[in-house]
């Protein structure tokens, strides 16, 4: 067990005090101190510099460096926004949640420093329709904090000016997609954009220069800049600084968000340690367990001990996306699960691209038929072959016919159960060709992989 | 246009800069599939059927290629096994939910899925489960169906409906595998432009009502021909089976329709094969017609021409229209009114456009001039989303896209008010005021023609502002006068440098009909009779010395027992000229009256002769557009019965007349106006030929070659196969200066120049009444409507709107309905506000089904004006 000491950083004031989400409580902890200083002694650049030096990696899903986001707006186009992506509704994930229910300010103080950093003079926060908790106390925390002139006008004195925009999504899971966010905030459907040419460092928001950053993200600069990017990267290992926070859930004994020191705890820490998730379910043995939520391909015991890191994980054929770890123990039936996970996706699908609108229910389709004992010897290739439309090589990490990962999100736990259950899928079609009185092909031998990871990389 | 080398399929070819990867491989001869790209719209890459590898420099990676730029070193590989597999699997996804019912399909035999399907699918489908239901076919509009089981989500329909025509009356539902295409709930698809999602749906998805289950395509045979629902000149393609007209198709010429069409002209094609054409010759015996031999009516119609001849002399004689008629027939029946019969009371307008001076006699501008990127445009003129249709979804491209700004000078709210940058509102009849207080500012002791100064400061700054200025110019309204659109015009040809004009005139080929001369006044070739009647003396027997009377001169002369003969060439004065009461007058004094024309319409009714014409698509010739874009009309079916072409007509009754028009052929007046017209020096039969599958050219050609002409025809190289070749004949033509040159250097008459009005001061204010403003829909109960089956009922009617200031004193409920009165006559109509439109005005709708304004324009006055009668003591 490697449970180090390290500072909580996001959620210290959370655990201590159960009116961390006021603004008085937020003040009397240090609050909106870290903006005084960036404010009166830190240029805009200065602040991006110490952001950057910290190494802050994107808590969102895809892990790109916070601080080398920033300096992607093409210089001189003006205006350039601030986007926060609050629409956490990755499966198993709820750790945004708990920071705008729990300490808004700590957001609004992270969007108010990178919002100077960019020179933004626009932000705007995009939460998830069904989490109005947070809604309510964000939009009080914002209410509070113009109140008080944290935001607005010449915010403490000085020329710096910005408004931060509270908006409320409808209940689509693919708005979490950064440009599908940006379709939405314009009043569109929300559909991803594709990148080229919409990336939306240089053609966001109206077309203009976006930002767009994860919640956990931005909750973290106020640490950042009030404590030195020096001290942020003592914590850590490799590229992953600081601290993170995983969302546990599945068969464990005690589910909850964890924040721990980011790239040293490993997955047998969060999972079974006491003080975290405190093991599986009625002491029964591990079978497979989702690192970063449902998008994730599916890691195993043998993983068990991998640091959550993100290049290692990367590197074990899997990710650490959002952080929400889902654990499924002996008694799960991985066809069933994967159907639940593929299940998520179809319905989720947007519909803009063929593969994803199509192949995704027709995925689904073939699993309901095979539990419902209706499956074809044949159908597991099936389930192969169209997962390899969608995402071809069914590789890590993922290639995609789509434009956003969406479609290829839905091919993770196919792959992954068939690639390492096959022979519970093969189950379930000779229960079903039995019962209907014919013959079911001989069982063909599975030769466990050496090392799961690579099935899904093909790293070397 | 800098170049950009890519490689594609291990070949190397030179792509324009920012050329997306599927347009450049297709130029050079790489066709990559696809159904949600569409040349003329804004890629979105969801389809994703077009997907190839390419290779930027960091390996291969699948990419939508219509979303792709072309960049330097780029390698795309259109046929690896990767792109293959991509490919395969995106057309196994588009099919496992479509239904296979292309043996009952509109679509099947010319449907991109299906030919996909053919040339790259399996054979055999691995989807065992239950295919997506859904109703088959919804109506969404008063013409198209959707069929939501073959629907592919493309996106096309959808995004046409938004990004084109500006109605986004469907849209996706629902999402994933449940997204479907529709309406909004109680909102139809009413748009002017929905025909045009038929013709782009990649599938059987939408289909029209008027050629539901008519025909396969392989029965269809084409030609090509531009439409004569309206001036704007579209091109189409014709397509018939068993000499049945049974569909028009866009044709993508660059510098006109860019592939639409409005839903007027697509299912006009109805009217062609209509049941109750006129089919042979009628002559009145008593209170019925007759059917008579040809040789009959003609010499019927002779002898009356010759009564009248020897009675009157040729002032006796008088012929309304033309505008429906071929530029050839025109010519031959002008060679015939004013060169044999010698009578210059000629028109082709029905009192409801502008003098001929001023469509002729202003420099002119192309669709293309008023659209170029960063232009100035006045509006100054009708609805055109109402009048020219496709005009509109140019200019609309224009000021969406390409920077152009648009001042709208208007007495009522237009399509084309949401789009413009500055709206002047003005009084009725006083366009001139406001146009010469936005170039001058307001003069002490008037008022601008009511005109906002703010809004006329706005309009200024556009028009001082350097960017070229191009006016469009028409009729404004028809129950006023057109004296201040002319003043108007004048006041910025004298005042503008460099302005130029592109006509507002709506009716088919009236530019052509003016051209060959058929107005008072007017010789063919833009000219007038004081300038030409030496130059035509030459070859036609006589030419008329003084100016003869316009439509509305007509009319009253024939009112007052001046006209012996009155021939309505194609003309429905009773339906189309402003003024009903004086319409109902002229037919009734005229002695004779001799109907050309292609139905039996209310005014042939009451002729005494009635020649059964062929129409559109039955005869050769060719026409002309809004610009003086000439073009070429090809035969597809035969006319019905014994139904004569127009030219002919004139050339037998000249015979019958004991004299001979020398015009044996179309190609022989062919010959003829290249003679003897300056402006269409060069038009030779050789010319034209190559012209028949084309985007016509703007005549009078240039005297030197354009420079870069060669490449006018590639500049429509993401156009349909057909305008390709289209654009190819058109700069072969455009590229033969060196005959043609060397031609147009021949003496000819002076053009004729704009014709201004005296001191034009604008009529008194009348504050017991409204000035009337009366504008036309497209869709109204003018002969091609009410003859196109499934257009017949959408004329909307009319209601009066006013302003709610002028509202509020009158006392009484939105939507009441009042007795409307003028000197004219009376109506009675529903009043409604409506803010946009100025104070003292009022508005309505002309040749609508209810109250008719027809019956309260006083032709004869500056602006008719009109009175509400509330009953009460007011």
């Amino acid at each position: 067990m490697t449970i180090t000491d390290a500072p909580k950083i996001l959620t210290a004031r959370l655990d201590r005090y159960a009116d961390a989400h006021t603004i008085a409580r937020y003040e009397e902890t240090g609050g909106y101190q870290a903006l005084r200083k960036a404010l009166t002694t830190l240029s805009p650049g200065d602040v991006a510099d110490e952001v950057k030096a910290a190494s802050l990696l994107g808590r969102g899903g895809a892990g790109f460096p916070a601080g080398v986001k920033w300096g992607f707006c093409p210089p001189g186009v003006w205006p350039r926004y601030l986007v926060v992506n609050g629409d956490e509704s990755e499966p198993g994930t709820y750790k945004d949640r708990l920071l705008m229910e729990r300490d808004p300010h700590q957001l609004i103080e992270g969007v108010l420093l990178a919002s100077y950093a960019i020179g933004a003079a626009q932000a705007f926060l995009y939460i998830r329709g069904e989490m109005p908790l947070a809604h309510e106390r964000v939009a009080q925390a914002l209410n509070d904090a113009y109140a008080k002139g944290y935001i607005g006008r010449n915010i403490m004195g000085t020329p710096f000016s910005v408004d931060v925009v509270l908006s409320w999504g409808a209940g689509a899971y693919i708005v979490g997609e950064e440009t599908a966010l940006i379709e939405s905030l314009e009043g569109n459907r929300g559909m991803p954009r594709l990148k080229p040419p919409f990336f939306p460092a240089a053609k966001g928001l109206y077309l203009q220069p976006t930002v767009v950053n994860n919640v956990e993200t931005l909750s973290n600069v106020p640490w950042i800049v009030s404590n030195g990017a020096a001290k942020f990267t003592e914590l850590g290992a490799d590229t992953s600084k600081g601290t993170r926070m995983f969302a546990v859930s599945g068969h464990v004994k005690n589910p909850g968000v964890f924040e721990v020191e980011y790239g040293v705890t490993t997955f047998r820490d969060v999972i079974m340690a006491p003080v975290y998730a405190a093991g599986v379910r009625g002491d029964r043995k591990l079978k497979a367990f989702i690192p970063g939520g449902a998008s994730s391909p599916w890691l195993y015991e043998e993983h068990l001990d991998l640091p959550l890191e993100k290049v290692i994980v990367d590197k074990a054929g899997s990710m650490l996306g959002s952080g929400a770890i889902v654990v499924m123990d002996e008694t799960t039936d991985m066809v069933k699960a994967c159907l639940s996970v593929v299940s998520f996706f179809a319905h989720e699908s947007c519909g803009k691209c063929t593969p994803c609108r199509e192949g995704t229910t027709w995925l689904r389709q073939i699993l309901e038929r095979i539990l419902a004992g209706y499956g074809r010897p044949s159908d597991i290739d099936l389930l192969m072959d169209v997962s390899d439309n969608i995402s071809p090589g069914l590789v890590w990490p993922p290639k995609q016919t789509t434009i956003c990962p969406l479609g290829p999100s839905a091919t993770a736990p196919t792959a992954s159960a068939i690639r390492r259950f096959r022979h519970e899928f093969e189950a379930h079609i000779d229960r079903g060709m039995r019962a209907r009185g014919e013959q079911p092909p001989p069982a063909q031998a599975v030769a466990e992989p050496a090392f799961a990871g690579r099935d899904h990389g093909g790293l070397e | 246009m800098s170049d950009v080398a890519v490689t594609i399929n291990g070949q190397e070819i030179v792509a324009n800069k920012g050329e997306l990867v599927i347009d450049a491989a297709e130029r050079h001869g790489v066709y990559i599939p696809r159904f949600c790209y569409h040349p003329r719209m804004k890629p979105v890459g969801m389809c994703r059927m077009c997907l190839v590898e390419i290779d930027t420099g960091r390996g291969p990676a699948l990419q939508p290629s219509c979303m792709i730029e072309c960049t330097p070193e780029m390698k795309v590989d259109t046929q690896s096994p990767v792109t293959k597999k991509a490919q395969d699997g995106v057309l196994e996804f588009l099919l496992i939910n479509h239904p296979l019912d292309c043996p009952v399909c509109d679509k099947g035999g010319e449907c991109p899925l299906q030919d996909q399907t053919l040339t790259y699918g399996p054979g055999e489908s691995r989807f065992v489960e239950e295919k997506r239901h859904h109703e088959k076919p919804i109506p969404i509009s008063d013409l198209v169906l959707l069929d939501r089981e073959r629907c592919i989500l493309c996106d096309r329909c959808t995004r046409f409906a938004s990004e084109v025509a500006g109605d986004p009356l469907i849209s996706f539902l629902h999402r994933g595998n449940e997204t479907e295409v529709n309406t909004f709930p109680d909102d139809p698809f009413a748009s002017y432009f929905s025909g045009n999602t038929v013709q782009i749906c990649p599938v059987g998805a939408l289909t029209a009502l008027p050629y539901r289950f008519k025909a396969r395509p392989w029965d269809l045979e084409a030609t090509e021909s531009t439409c004569q629902g309206c001036s704007v000149g579209c091109r189409i393609a014709i397509q018939e089976s068993r000499n049945e007209v049974l569909r028009y198709l866009g044709v993508d010429a660059d510098p006109v329709n860019w592939g639409w069409l409005c839903d007027k002209g697509r299912f006009g094609f109805e009217a062609v094969g209509a049941g109750n054409r006129l089919r042979d010759p009628l002559v009145r015996r008593g209170d019925q017609f007759s059917v008579v031999r040809w040789s009959d009516a003609l010499h019927a119609t002779a002898t009356a021409i010759t009564a009248a001849l020897g009675s009157t002399g040729p002032s006796g004689i008088a012929v309304i229209g033309g505008a429906r008629l071929t530029n050839e027939d025109a010519y031959a029946w002008s060679k015939l009114a004013k060169g044999l019969i010698g009578t210059d009371n000629v028109d082709c307008q029905l009192g409801d456009g502008l003098p001929a001076s001023a469509v002729l006699g202003l420099p002119k501008a192309t669709i293309d001039e008023l659209c170029a990127p960063g232009a100035t445009v006045i509006l100054l003129g009708p609805d055109i989303k109402e009048e020219l249709p496709v005009l509109f979804l140019r200019l609309k491209h224009a000021v969406q896209n390409d920077g152009v700004k648009v001042i709208e000078v208007s007495s009522m709210p237009t399509g084309f008010t949401k789009y413009a940058s500055v709206s002047i509102r003005h009084r009725a009849a006083e366009a001139n005021e406001a146009v010469r207080a936005l170039l001058d500012g307001i003069p002490a002791g008037k008022d601008g023609g009511g005109a906002d100064a703010r809004v006329l400061d706005a309009a200024r700054a556009l028009v001082t502002s350097g960017a070229p200025l191009t006016v469009l110019l028409g009729r404004t309204s028809l129950s006023e006068q057109p004296d201040a659109v002319v003043d108007a015009a004048a006041a910025l040809v004298d005042r503008v440098p460099g302005v130029k004009f592109l006509s507002g005139l709506r009716r088919a080929n009236v530019h052509g009909a003016l051209d060959m001369g058929l107005a008072p006044g007017l010789l063919p070739g833009r000219t007038t009779l004081a300038a030409a009647g030496g130059w035509f003396g030459r070859v036609w027997p006589q030419v008329p010395t003084q100016t003869g009377l316009d439509t509305t001169g007509i009319l009253q002369a024939a009112a007052a027992g001046h006209v012996d003969v009155l021939i309505l060439l194609g003309a429905d004065p009773l339906a189309d000229f402003p003024d009903r009461t004086l319409a109902e007058q002229g037919l009734a004094g005229a002695r004779t009256v001799i109907a050309l024309d292609t139905f039996l319409n209310e005014s042939a009714q009451q002729a005494d002769v009635v020649l059964a014409a062929a129409g559109f698509g039955e005869c050769e010739g060719t026409t002309t557009n809004i610009e003086g874009r000439v073009s070429v009309l090809n035969q597809k079916v035969t006319p019905p019965g014994s139904a004569r072409t127009d030219w002919i007509i004139a050339a037998e009754l000249a015979r019958i007349l004991g004299s001979d028009l020398q015009l044996e052929s179309v190609d022989d007046i062919r010959d003829e106006i290249e003679e003897l017209s300056a402006a269409h020096r060069g038009l030779t039969v050789d010319v034209l030929a190559k012209m028949a599958y084309g985007d016509g050219v703007v005549v009078p050609l240039p005297s030197e070659p354009a420079p870069g002409a060669d490449g006018d025809g590639d500049a429509d190289g993401v156009g349909s196969e057909a305008s390709d070749e289209a654009g190819d004949e058109a700069s072969d033509e455009a590229g033969e200066p060196e005959t043609v040159g060397a031609d147009l250097e021949r003496p000819g008459p002076a053009p004729i120049e704009l014709e201004r009005t005296d001191a034009l001061e604008a009529p008194p204010i009348d504050a017991y009444s409204y000035r009337l403003v009366t504008g036309r829909r497209l869709y109204d109960q003018g002969t091609l409507v009410s003859q196109a089956g499934h257009l017949a009922g959408l004329a909307p009617g009319t209601v009066l709107r006013i302003n709610p200031y002028d509202f509020d004193r009158l006392g009484v409920a939105e939507g009441t309905t009042l007795p409307l009165r003028s000197p004219r006559g009376l109506v009675e109509i529903e009043v409604h506000t409506d803010r946009e439109v100025p104070r003292g005005t009022a508005v309505m709708f002309f040749n609508q089904p209810g109250a008719d304004a027809a019956r309260l324009i006083d032709a004869t006055a500056r602006v008719t004006e009109v009175r509400l009668e509330t009953g009460g003591p007011s």
